[in-house]
């Protein structure tokens, strides 16, 4: 067989010596073992399998799923509402003050001897005569919607303002930082009190609105945390559109004669949207424990409406005599922050592109 | 000889380098003209830094020259027409394992330059064109699906062909296409860079640091020092009578995997470090290190001259 080497120095290789009748074709099993083996995922599925094998995760998520049908369900089952002042036979219920869980009052008690039947007070109820357990699971709620809503509004600003100033790049992108930095080096608490405070006072909207449904301290404490908060999300999305504008496939794209707006839409935001989705879930926790702290300060949303934090307030004046008051939002806090930051985790090992293999 | 596929004339890249104050000016090519003709092979040679990559990339207009001009078959290219241009010209990348997105399957990457020219009509066309380029460079039709990530460095590689591929260019820069590659992937891919061209007719601007890679597959080989063209010449030509001292150093440091040749030849090193291309020598940019450097060398620059047979050198003293 002829196969004359190009160069001396040629690291061809001598076919000569791979002659047909040294080589068997491959049975049809042998090739169906090939394409089990070679079996292809996509990106997503790949980094849902990771996800679900990290156990940590899953259990955070299992725990998230139940809060969030809790507190889903809840409202529907128990026939308390947050601010009601418990009452028996329409006659205000005035022994019903600070219950421990599972207990009736003397005129349950008696309600109960009669023959009626009464929901049993699951955390018992607080100083002034209301469930506790449904307070609780409002303040949850709140602290929940709270913490989603304000990482969506800190994900919108900081990614425009954060792929606006790595993509452009140059003077503007100097500017834009500067003025990030500027942001950053304010103490935030401070801010977010003082903030907090004139909004509170300023804000208003027209009755009957969703806004105005869901008040004002809600709304500013929103407006706060996407004031503050996006600094971080827009450097860390800048960061990431620098890194992988120097990439050399957007060059390649280039090359191709691809435009920019197919570039950012093919090459760019399909790159960065795990890390997106990471940082916001991360995101979220911070958000709910900053609530709950200002809710505990005293400046978060408005009585009678509860809050996690707020709650954890209110139970201090009698914590020696009833510590299960504190215990169960503390408990609710843990695990919301606890959960959310290991699912965090998770999803970071597993959509990473730089801790794959 | 016919009329010439690229013709690149006094192309310059500056970069503006900001040090403190002032800007000055990095002078990454400076003054290069070669030409390709149909269906051959340039090879660029020279050492990390000499501006081998930016020559590439100026050419087809990744980076905008400072001056100079390129012609494709005749026309000028120019900011307006490159977008049909790129049709006609391709470039290769060096690394291939940040060349390819991670987030696309190789019918994707590969089917990327036929969406952006609206090459083909319908689903099925552009999966049978995909197909067909897969087949060119030894992909199987199965891997269509995978991601880049699941490739091998030569298959990433033989992906990135298949994507310059697509669009059926006419001339293709391969912007050291194998030196990430281990050795016996280099040949594999070298040689299916050559029976691609026997195919297609498509001519390579082949820019390597390997010269033995380099006279493996090119017809002619340039030599770059510090972004300019010091000589160039036919492979086998140059090979055997290089001319110009760095030509000359850079040949007697190809490994030859022959203790008795090795012990027998003589090996040039050269002197000193390369100079920063911030901080140029007057003349010659090859002054600091050439044994045969004279008083002309420090005042005039040497320019390209014929030595017969379309041996062209840039040195005064050789």
């Amino acid at each position: 067989m002829e196969n004359p080497k190009k160069h001396l120095l040629s690291a061809q290789i001598d076919l000569s010596k791979f002659s047909e009748a040294n080589f068997i074709p491959a049975t049809e099993d042998e090739k169906r073992q090939q394409d089990v083996m070679s079996e292809s995922t996509t990106f997503f599925k790949d980094g849902m399998r990771k996800l679900f094998k990290n156990p940590l995760a899953v259990a955070s998520l299992i725990v998230l799923a139940c809060i969030i049908l809790t507190i889903i369900v809840a409202p529907m089952i128990v026939p308390y509402r947050y601010e009601e002042i418990l009452s028996v036979n329409g006659r205000r219920d005035k022994g019903a003050k600070n219950l421990a869980p599972f207990t009736y009052s003397e005129m349950e008690q008696k309600y109960i001897a009669e023959g009626g039947t009464r929901f049993p007070h699951i955390f018992g109820t607080d100083e002034q005569c209301r469930d506790y357990f449904i307070r609780v699971v409002y303040g949850t709620r709140i602290s929940l919607s709270v913490g989603f809503f304000a990482s969506i509004i800190v994900l919108i600003i900081g990614m425009l303002y954060g792929s606006i100033s790595g993509y452009l790049g140059g003077r503007v992108d100097l500017i834009m930082m500067r003025i990030v930095d500027i942001i950053y080096s304010l103490p935030d608490m401070l801010i977010i009190i003082l903030l907090k405070v004139v909004l509170d006072e300023r804000l208003s909207f027209p009755a009957g609105s969703f806004l105005a449904k869901l008040g004002t301290s809600m709304v500013s404490l929103f407006i706060v945390f996407g004031l503050l908060y996006w600094v971080g999300m827009a450097r860390l999305i800048r960061g990431q559109i620098l890194s992988i504008k120097e990439n050399e496939y957007i060059l390649a794209a280039r090359a191709i004669g691809a435009s920019s707006g197919r570039i950012i839409r093919k090459h760019i935001i399909p790159n960065c949207l795990s890390v997106i989705i990471i940082s916001t879930a991360l995101q979220i926790p911070s958000a709910i424990f900053t609530e709950s702290f200002l809710s505990f300060v005293g400046i978060g949303v408005k009585a009678p409406m509860p809050s996690l934090g707020s709650l954890a307030n209110a139970a201090r004046e009698g914590l020696q005599s009833y510590p299960y008051k504190l215990i169960f939002p503390a408990l609710m806090i843990c695990l919301i922050v606890l959960s959310l930051n290991l699912l965090g985790d998770g999803l970071r090992d597993a959509f990473d592109p730089k801790l794959r293999r | 000889m016919s009329e010439p596929l690229v013709e690149v004339k006094n192309l310059k890249q500056y970069f503006p380098v900001r040090s403190g104050m002032k800007t000055q000016m990095l002078k990454a090519v400076d003054d290069v003209s070669f030409t390709v003709g149909q269906g051959e092979t340039l090879g660029l040679v020279g050492e990390s830094g000499c501006g081998k990559t930016t020559v590439g990339r100026t050419l087809l207009r990744l980076y905008e020259p400072t001056a100079g001009e390129v012609r494709f078959d005749g026309e000028l290219v120019t900011d307006k027409n490159i977008h049909a241009m790129r049709k006609q010209m391709q470039m290769v990348f060096q690394d291939p394992y940040s060349s390819l997105d991670p987030r696309m399957t190789v019918e994707d990457i590969i089917g990327e330059p036929l969406d952006v020219h609206h090459l083909c009509s319908g689903r099925k066309e552009r999966r049978e064109k995909i197909l067909e380029l897969m087949s060119y460079v030894g992909l199987n039709a199965e891997h269509a699906r995978r991601y880049a990530h699941e490739f091998s460095g030569g298959q990433r590689q033989r992906i990135g062909i298949a994507r310059a591929l697509a669009v059926n260019p006419k001339f293709i820069v391969c912007d050291e296409p194998v030196s990430a590659l281990d050795v016996s992937i280099q040949a594999q891919v070298i040689n299916m860079f050559e029976e691609l061209q026997e195919k297609l007719g498509v001519a390579y601007l082949f820019i390597a640091h390997d010269l033995l890679v380099v006279h493996h597959i090119s017809r002619r080989i340039a030599v770059m020092y510090l972004g300019k063209i010091v000589e160039i010449a036919d492979a086998d030509e140059l090979n055997e009578h290089p001319i110009h001292p760095y030509t000359e150093s850079l040949l007697s440091a190809v490994p030859i995997p022959d203790p008795e040749i090795t012990r027998a030849r003589q090996r040039i090193i050269l002197e000193g470090d390369v100079p920063s291309p911030l901080n140029m020598p007057s003349g010659c940019a090859f002054r600091t290190r050439c044994r045969y450097a004279t008083e002309q060398c420090t005042r005039e620059c040497p320019a390209l001259s014929n030595r017969g047979g379309g041996h062209q050198v840039a040195c005064w003293n050789r």
